[in-house]
């Protein structure tokens, strides 16, 4: 019925996927309370320190191994425990619609 | 990741005395217009409403979206009426874009073009929001007093998300239209909308007129609350749907507007600053205007703001309750609507006296006539051949 195909597939996220923030989320310091907010539509949500550093890393260029490299090797922490967090933290936005896999889009 | 509406702490600060404290606000309706085609008879607009020639200008706009962001606010919904009634609207969008606000259209569609939306989109729009009245053009078109505007909301529903914006569809529904539901939810998906807000109609203004025509059963309801889990489970990713159980049916009163002037705030077409956008249905407040102050002198100062923040205003049982900083007492508008009194609990609460009585009416006014009073400028019209 329209010409765009209906998003009828949940966006399941993988370690080759290049997330970023989709155009109606959008991550801003907000200098009024100093504090970093995640504007969405009819909410705002105040990202923790740990989901702030990921959002910034997630620009579409970086898949989500890359995140977890970078991640793991700044804080020599375990890998795995580090990836887990990351794709529960990016899978929970994506199924609010407010992450887009840049690696599905055309270019 | 948590909401900042549950972050109160770091916002609140101190008014004048414990109790009554408010926020820096977050997010304004700004009505820019009651013109619109359609005839909802369960719009939210006050049953007095501002002609245009009382509207603010481009100019008085710009200033206090320039001033809201100053104050901290983070969002503007672009609402009315018919907020593309305005030419300036894209002018707005635009400066809101520039002061940093995140905006959002609150829309009927009917009157969008495919140039003009991918105007809007242009000038920095991050959000479009459709008003749907059924499934179908028949009932739809019925409701809202408007030939062909399912048709059009379809179709611009479409260029929305052809365009890139991402799209709520947002479905009053009442006993004359909750049957179609599903088909509702059905086309929502197929839109490619990312969230459905399934509103009840809230009984104040033109709803409370049409009270006996718009309120659902309660085996309407309890039904509602079924197809709503049901989907929601199986949309899970696909579609978020928001849903909240109609007040008259509840036990529990809604946190209205995150409490009363504490994070939210309103502005009507000729400039009043209200703290929603049904509070002029409580007569005898006196609201400030933007053209008399600045915004955060208002914020501050407004007796009608201040009237009723924070938890000192409360009487009983409100006063001595556990949850009194949970929902703040409820809705001041249906307390109004339902007891004459703003300042009683809202009977949308089981602690209320008026509790039991207004459930009861409820029932009865389920079973009451089809017939719509449609809304305009005139006061209302009945709706023709039906009775
Ligand atoms: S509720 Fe209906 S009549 Fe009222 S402003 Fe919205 S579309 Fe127009
Ligand atoms: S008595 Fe007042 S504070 Fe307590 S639940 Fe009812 S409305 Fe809320």
């Amino acid at each position: 019925m329209s010409a765009v195909p209906a998003r009828t597939l949940r966006l399941e996220l993988t370690d080759a996927s290049r997330p970023r923030l989709a155009r109606h989320a959008r991550l801003k310091f907000d200098k009024v309370r100093e504090l970093w907010v995640l504007l969405v539509p009819e909410r705002v949500l105040v990202p923790d320190e740990t989901a702030i550093e990921i959002l910034n890393l997630c620009d579409g260029e970086r898949s989500i191994e890359d995140v977890v490299d970078l991640l793991s090797e700044k804080y020599a922490a375990d890998r795995e425990l580090i990836r887990t967090d990351v794709i529960a933290l990016l899978q929970d936005l994506a199924d609010k619609g407010y992450l887009i896999n840049a690696a599905e889009e055309k270019s | 990741m948590s909401d900042l509406l549950e972050q109160p702490k770091a916002e609140t600060k101190p008014l004048s005395g414990a109790g009554k404290s408010y926020g820096i606000p977050m997010s304004v309706l700004a009505e820019i217009t009651h013109r619109c085609p359609l005839q909802c008879p369960y719009c939210s607009n006050p049953v007095e409403l501002d002609r245009a020639n009382a509207e603010l200008t481009t100019d008085e706009w710009k200033r206090v979206i320039s001033e809201m962001a100053d104050m901290g606010v983070l969002q503007i919904h672009f609402s009315g009426g018919e907020p593309t009634a305005r030419r300036d609207l894209a002018e707005l969008i635009r400066h809101a874009t520039e002061v940093g606000l995140y905006s959002n259209l609150i829309t009927s569609a009917v009157l969008l073009t495919r140039d003009r939306l991918a105007e809007l989109s242009d000038a920095g729009l991050s959000h479009v929001q459709i008003s749907f009245q059924g499934s179908e053009a028949q009932l739809a078109d019925r409701v809202g007093g408007y030939r062909g505007g399912h048709g059009k909301k379809l179709e611009a529903a479409r260029w929305t998300r052809e365009l890139g914006l991402p799209l709520t569809i947002n479905a009053v529904m009442h006993r004359q239209n909750l049957h179609q539901l599903p088909e509702i939810i059905e086309m929502a998906v197929a839109l490619d909308a990312e969230r459905l807000e399934v509103a009840n109609v809230q009984y104040y203004g033109w709803a409370l007129k049409n009270r006996a025509a718009l309120m659902p059963t309660e085996e309407q309801v309890d039904w509602t609350t079924q197809i709503v889990e049901e989907a929601r489970e199986r949309l899970h990713g696909i579609l978020a749907i928001d849903y909240v159980i109609p007040d008259y049916y509840a036990l529990q009163p809604k946190k209205c507007m995150g409490g009363w002037g504490q994070q939210f705030f309103n502005i009507s077409p000729s400039g009043k600053v209200l703290p929603c956008h049904a509070a002029e249905s409580i007569t005898g407040l006196q609201f400030d205007s933007i053209r008399d102050h600045s915004l955060a002198w208002i914020w501050e100062n407004s007796p009608a703001l201040n009237l009723y923040r924070g938890t000192d205003w409360m009487p009983e049982p409100c006063r001595s309750c556990a949850l009194k900083e949970e929902d703040f007492g409820g809705c001041r508008c249906q307390a109004f609507a339902l007891t004459g009194n703003a300042s009683a609990t809202d009977p949308a609460c089981s602690f209320s006296p008026f509790h039991e009585k207004i459930f009861r009416a409820a029932k009865t006014e389920a079973e009451g006539s089809d017939q719509f009073i449609y809304r305009n400028f005139k006061g209302g019209t009945p709706e023709a051949n039906r009775s």
